[in-house]
């Protein structure tokens, strides 16, 4: 019996009306924390209650501390019939489980219902006292920390970075079917919220557990992912990083890697000159009838990927003893683990070696043969055989880890596509064990891999290639040898040198594909996995040398099927890295030669992409010093070697070896157009629009060739739902829509965002859904951050700049608008930094200056007055008011509407791991919703836009709530994991599901650390201090 | 290839100034496109029409789901669905509440509490604002400004219509067209300064918006004025010995005196029946402003003569009522001092 969760239900403030007759509510409040319930008092016709509960207190041990999650239902008495439910409320009390996150849940939650959305805010403050665990065999891992974010965290030190930690779970979907349902579906859904809440606590606690057998403290890179099977289930299933974490003692001693992360990166201007790994397997077990297993194995589709020969140690004998030495105790330290993967992709300092390129695999299964549906042991063991290929393809490659690593599903109904990618390494030992090797080895490896270069050096062997590479002597160092091209998943290191800046890539695919059933349908999307992962990998490669850049950082690729197609989107920054050779250009051949209309026609599209490529050149600032080539020295055979890209028009698999002919070895790309889908590849190549001018953008955490970030940041969520409509639609015309639908998504998102300029979208995410037949659904999440143009590439900052970010951080903070009307006079300084602040954002804000001055003082104004205000002043209506001492309470309400209590905190949220120009001083736990909202009266509610807008912005409100109530100010590290949208406009219904997570964290502005030189973590601005007590 | 569903959500809601505009000025999303087409921004950010419809309709969305919390400024701010900046909660409501002079003065003193007129939005701001006030005492303008967060200028307006809606004086008629919203605002300031409860007793139990009964009541027993023949001739005579050779038309004064004396005073009489109220500044107009107007009495005249008009009962003997006086006199000569003009 190690805890006790106590719980005290305050007030409820604008609480819907449920009584039309009185036009008020008679509250009351449930508690429950499994399988106990309290309740408070009824209180009676009010619509800002103030129920002041006693301490509720359950005695629970800690297992089910953290599978639970605490459940605060609001509801109106009613004595003649059942109660109404208001509304409820989920908290998850994991945060207070370890010591170093938060003490309190304290705040103001918005009252949430499936059908209603937000009905009123209930205050809650929730505390638990843990006792020592006294038994050895226990089943629960309190203590262990999460994070979602994908590096080391700010405020702590990775003593080991101990691996890979998986966990699925499995249940019964409630519901599955909703909108034909006889049940209700406000009843099944929120039975199901109910059920992953739970799942989710369960599989965190068996990850935790996990991790404590690792000997390990936390998790990092903790991305959880549910499956929406059907009627075979609903998985949760979740992937991390096992870490032990050292907290700092000291943070601003400690420079973290990616504070403010591109301070460190350097800009070299060197170079240029050659290729890329890039693996990946897709195989496709489909259970039959009889439960057996048919596979097709075809190790294949990327055009690297014909590594003919290759043994599965690759492990060379080249690059001398040291080399030897290191992937010796490097794979001793590895292959004690089943996986050696990492979902981490930034890391600290000497982690990252070498990195090899891309692995992925996917395959596709039937979820409804699944034999035992409700026991994971089937999808377990989907997923350890996708991982052992991933690990297959990063031996091959030479490394013996995964970094970057990430598991996804599409599925359609039966039919569910696995997918797993990541980016083969070779890590240096010395984080991986307790104390093995520590300082014998770094001093070497220190000098085997320069900084900003040693990544990019081969770690395969150079005469026994997995696949055909064009390889230089690296054009840092010039000691090792580099690829042409390099494509990983992973952030770019905070090391590395580039030149110029970078930008978002994109390739977009569509595939038609019959509709059918079962085996034949898994069979078709198995046959056509492969070429579109050619022809998304092709498509990468030209726009990247569109681009005059040779490397793909944060890549991608999302397959998504649908009923009767399937589609492929990638994602990935593009960078120059001054490590590797200049890319060649593209080449266009023509395949008839004696025609002269097409001979000029020809001409006149290579003129176009080398004009782009020029343009890019100087929009993106590539300009490698020229190198001659012997001073490189480098081997480099026949520069202008043609080679075939063979375009995937065939259907069969057996052609797939004619892939082999391959990007490699080579200066420049031919495109050689044999018919006109080729030459209409040539012209979407180039409809990219470049971002207007103002605007870059990137989906790493940071963008490379920017470094002065401003604070000011707005995240976003954008969705999108298009219907295909061509009746007969072929692959070009869907290519075509497909393409239009996201280049106008983003050129609306830059003109939304105009106001913001110079700004970069970091962190773009796109996520393809095919909810129906026809639909497309894509939703974005980003973060635009302002840069100051004028501080250009400096890496030290000025004391001018300083003053300036200081300027813009006191905008930022204004948006703590305290509404206190009444109490103390004091509380009127808080306007004073803002009003100067608002002079220097003016341009930003766009409002004339005059009147900003103007809102600001009258708001002053308003809030000396109201200090003068006196209580009660107000006639009252009803006799009733007049005579009851909770009138009083009432009356305050009316007379001092802003309330007693009502600093509404701002919380930031950002899918970065850090915030610009701020330093995070404590990580509060990890946040982690599931939200399902329903309508009947979709027209009314403004249709699917109005639905779905008013159900995102409920979602971040309820984010932003949470992460207040635990003392926080921000929450980094946030994804929507999940957007799921479906509709039935006929019966003016529709249904969406988000999933969304992050990390609450409490961050202090550097300015305002230099005016308090002691590191204060506790002196940070809590905000929700105030927003949350309630002092009544 | 058609967008069903296209919405943008930030984490700091994003508000245009010039999208917010058109759709309080009513304008529908087609509307409101093309004037921003015409307004040439797709030439300054080389966009498309298809984003700027998007961009429109996000907006729009945005505020209808704000006009609720608009209602109620106070619950814009304490609300966590969306996070707006201060100086943009500001910005929305000022605008929000922001009308039209014009129809302002169209609808002073008519019935605020019943549906009347044309659907309109201000007469909606109006008769919301009129229905949280109308209960409530203290001074109305500090009122407003609380319950709705208004700057003060604005609240101060909004008062003045409370107050003649509470009122209904007349101000259609076509002697009165001359006065402009503000006049008539500024004149009602000055009544709810100088007569109503809140400027005397802060905690006196009637609303603001209604003048006091007992004031109204008391100010029968200023008749005493011109009822009283000794008084009145003497009131004369110690106005006119003030004002000999410091006024331009004191010919004009000598001969109207007894007229215009007896209007002034008339008019407060009679505003303890609502019907008479209703005439209080047609009974200005006429029987003061157009009289001295016709002739040719300067402001400078005016306000010299009301200066001394007030004081001189001081030295009546047995005039018992100076201070009630002044304070009926202060607003009346506020208002005839604003109203003298052409």
């Amino acid at each position: 019996m190690p805890g006790k969760l106590k719980v005290k239900i305050v007030a409820g403030r604008h609480l819907p009306v449920m009584d039309r007759a009185s036009d008020l509510t008679d509250a009351f409040v449930e508690v429950k924390f499994g399988n106990t319930t309290f309740k408070t008092d009824v209180y009676p016709k009010s619509l800002n209650p103030q129920w002041n509960s006693e301490w509720f207190k359950f005695e629970v041990d800690d297992e089910e501390l953290q599978d639970e999650p605490l459940q605060i239902t609001v509801l109106d008495h009613d004595t003649y019939s059942a109660n109404d439910a208001i509304g409820k409320v989920y908290i998850d009390i994991d945060p207070l489980l370890y010591s170093e996150a938060a003490t309190v849940i304290s705040g103001w939650f918005p009252i949430y219902d499936t059908i209603h959305g937000i009905r009123g805010e209930i205050n809650v403050v929730v505390k638990v006292d843990l006792f020592n665990d006294l038994n050895r065999f226990r089943q629960s891992s309190c203590g262990v920390k999460f994070f979602c974010t994908t590096s080391i965290p700010k405020c702590y030190r990775a003593v080991v970075i101990h691996g890979f930690v998986e966990e699925l779970v499995v249940n019964e979907d409630p519901e599955y079917q909703w909108i034909d349902r006889i049940r209700t579906p406000r009843a099944s859904n929120e039975a199901r919220q109910r059920l992953i809440s739970l799942m989710s606590g369960e599989l965190q606690r068996k990850i935790g557990l996990k991790v404590l057998e690792m000997r390990g403290n936390a998790v990092v890179g903790y991305l959880q992912c549910f499956d929406l099977e059907g009627e075979s289930g609903l998985v949760v299933r979740a992937i991390g990083t096992a870490c032990t974490l050292d907290k700092l003692s000291n943070t601003s001693a400690f420079l973290p890697a990616c504070n403010s992360p591109s301070k460190e990166m350097k800009e070299s201007p060197l170079v240029h000159a050659p290729s890329h790994g890039c693996r990946s397997t897709h195989n496709s077990p489909i259970h039959t009838a009889t439960g057996s297993r048919l596979t097709q194995n075809f190790s294949v589709s990327v055009p690297t990927l014909i590594y003919t020969g290759m043994g599965s140690g690759s492990a060379g004998k080249e690059g001398g003893p040291f080399k030897t030495l290191l992937r010796q105790q490097t794979q001793s330290a590895l292959e004690q683990r089943e996986f050696p993967f990492f979902t981490l992709t930034t890391f600290p300092p000497g982690f990252l070696v070498h990195v090899g390129g891309v692995v992925s695999a996917r395959s596709v299964k039937l979820l409804d043969r699944i034999h035992n549906p409700d026991e994971p042991e089937t999808r377990d063991a989907w997923w350890a055989e996708i991982r052992q290929e991933i690990k297959s393809h990063a031996k091959a490659l030479g490394c013996h880890a995964v970094v970057g690593y990430s598991e996804s599903t599409s599925i359609c109904e039966e039919v569910c596509i696995l997918s797993a990618s990541g980016t083969a390494a070779v890590l240096n030992p010395r984080f991986l064990q307790d104390g093995t090797m520590e300082g014998c080895l770094e001093q070497r490896i220190e000098e085997a891999s320069p900084p900003g270069c040693g990544f990019c050096h081969i770690p395969y062997d150079e005469l026994n290639m997995p696949f055909p590479a064009h390889l230089t002597y690296c054009y840092n160092c010039r000691k090792q040898k580099v690829p042409d091209v390099l494509f990983t998943t992973i952030d770019l290191p905070v090391e590395a040198v580039v030149v110029g800046k970078g930008c978002l890539i994109q390739a977009r695919l569509c595939r038609l594909k019959k509709k059918a059933q079962a085996e034949a349908n898994a069979t078709s999307i198995s046959n056509l996995l492969p070429f579109m992962e050619y022809e998304v990998h092709t498509q990468l490669m030209n726009k990247l040398k569109l681009r005059g850049m040779n490397a793909l950082f944060g890549l991608r690729i999302q397959i998504t099927v649908g009923e009767n197609m399937l589609m492929g989107l990638a994602s990935a920054t593009g960078v120059y890295l001054a490590a590797l050779p200049t890319p060649g250009g593209i080449q266009i051949a023509g395949k008839t030669p004696n025609d002269g209309t097409y001979e000029q026609h020809i001409s006149h599209m290579q003129k176009k992409i080398n004009d782009t490529i020029a343009k890019n050149k100087e929009l993106y600032e590539i300009n490698p010093p020229e190198l001659p080539e012997e001073i490189i020295g480098s081997p480099i055979p026949e520069p202008r070697q043609r080679s075939r890209l063979l375009r995937s028009q065939s259907e069969s698999s057996d052609e797939v070896t004619e892939l082999d002919l391959s990007h490699g070895k080579k200066d420049a790309f031919v495109l050689e157009i044999d018919d006109t889908d080729a030459m209409e590849d040539v012209h979407s190549l180039l409809t990219d629009v470049p971002p207007p001018s103002g605007f870059y953008s990137c989906n790493t955490e940071i963008m490379p060739g920017i470094n002065n970030w401003t604070p000011e940041i707005q995240m976003f969520t954008a969705v999108r739902v298009s219907r295909l409509s061509n009746i007969n639609p072929t692959n070009q015309t869907l290519n075509k829509n497909f393409n239009d639908l996201c280049e106008n998504l983003l050129k609306s998102l830059y003109f939304k965002l105009r106001s913001m300029v110079p700004c970069c979208l970091c962190h773009v995410n796109f996520t393809v859904a095919l909810p129906e037949d026809e639909l497309v659904q894509i939703a974005v999440t980003a973060v635009a951050i302002t840069y100051d143009k004028n501080q250009a590439l400096q890496a030290n900052k000025a004391p001018t700049e300083k003053s300036q970010q200081r300027a813009s951080t006191d905008n930022e903070e204004q948006l703590q608008f305290p509404l206190e009307l009444s109490s103390d006079p004091l509380s009127s300084q808080p306007f004073s930094p803002a009003k100067e602040a608002l002079e220097g954002a003016s341009s930003h804000t766009g409002i004339p200056a005059a009147q900003r001055d103007r809102c600001n003082s009258w708001i002053e104004l308003i809030k000396l007055k109201a200090q003068t205000i006196r209580r009660g002043s107000i006639k009252t209506t009803t006799s009733l008011e007049k005579a009851s001492p909770l009138a009083e309470g009432y009356l305050r309400h009316r007379s001092v509407p802003s309330g007693t209590n009502s600093t509404v905190s701002v919380v930031k949220m950002t899918p970065l791991s850090f915030l610009p120009g701020a330093k995070i001083t404590k990580y509060l736990g990890i946040i982690n919703m599931f939200f399902i909202r329903e309508t009947t009266s979709l027209r009314e509610e403004g249709g699917v836009s109005g639905f779905l807008h008013a159900f995102i912005a409920e979602v971040f409100a309820m984010v932003r709530a949470h992460v207040a109530a635990l003392g926080g100010n921000a929450v980094v590290s946030y994804i929507m994991k999940q957007c799921v949208f479906m509709e039935n406009p006929n019966k003016n219904q529709a249904q969406c599901l988000i999933n969304v997570s992050g990390d609450a964290v409490i961050f202090v502005r550097e300015s305002e650390l230099e005016v308090l030189p002691v590191q204060p973590p506790a002196a940070a601005p809590q905000p929700t201090g105030s927003a949350g007590d309630v002092t009544t | 290839m058609s967008s069903d569903l296209d919405v943008f959500v930030g984490n700091t809601t994003l508000i245009d100034e010039e999208v917010y505009r058109l759709w309080l000025d009513g304008h529908s999303v087609a509307e409101a496109v093309a004037r921003r087409l015409r307004g040439g921004v797709l030439e300054r950010e080389g966009t498309s029409v298809a984003v700027l419809q998007s961009d429109t309709r996000d907006h729009y969305r945005t505020f209808q789901m704000l006009e609720r919390l608009l209602h109620a400024p106070p619950r814009l701010l304490q609300q966590l669905l969306f996070q707006i900046p201060p100086e943009r909660q500001a910005l929305l409501v000022q605008r929000y509440y922001a009308f039209d002079e014009a129809l302002a003065r169209e609808l002073l003193g008519k019935k605020l509490s019943k549906g009347t007129k044309k659907e309109l939005d201000e007469f909606d701001n109006f008769k919301r604002v009129f229905k949280a006030v109308e209960e409530l005492r203290g001074p109305l303008a500090e009122n407003i400004q609380q319950l709705f967060l208004l700057p003060p200028p604005l609240a101060r307006d909004y008062a003045a219509i409370v107050f003649f809606a509470n009122s209904r004086f007349e101000t259609g008629k076509r002697r009165l067209q001359f006065l402009s919203f503000g006049d008539f605002a500024a004149c009602a300031q000055s009544m709810m300064g100088h007569w109503s409860q809140g400027a005397l007793a802060p905690e006196a139990a009637e609303p603001d918006g209604d003048l006091p009964k007992s004031f109204l009541q008391d100010l029968k027993e200023l008749k005493v004025l011109v009822s009283d023949k000794d008084l009145l001739d003497q009131h004369k005579s110690l106005v006119c010995s003030a004002l000999r050779g410091k006024i331009s038309v004191y010919n004009e004064l000598e001969a109207n005196f007894k007229a215009l004396s007896r209007a002034l005073v008339n008019v407060g009489g009679k505003l303890t029946h609502a019907r008479d109220v209703r005439d209080f500044f047609v009974d200005l107009v006429e029987k003061v402003i157009e009289p001295c107007r016709s002739d040719k009495w300067s402001l400078g005249d005016l306000r010299l003569f009301l200066t001394h008009y007030t004081a001189a009962p001081r030295n009546l003997p047995g005039f018992r009522h100076q201070a009630l006086w002044e304070r009926y006199m202060a607003a009346i000569t506020a208002c005839l001092l604003r109203m003298y003009h052409d």
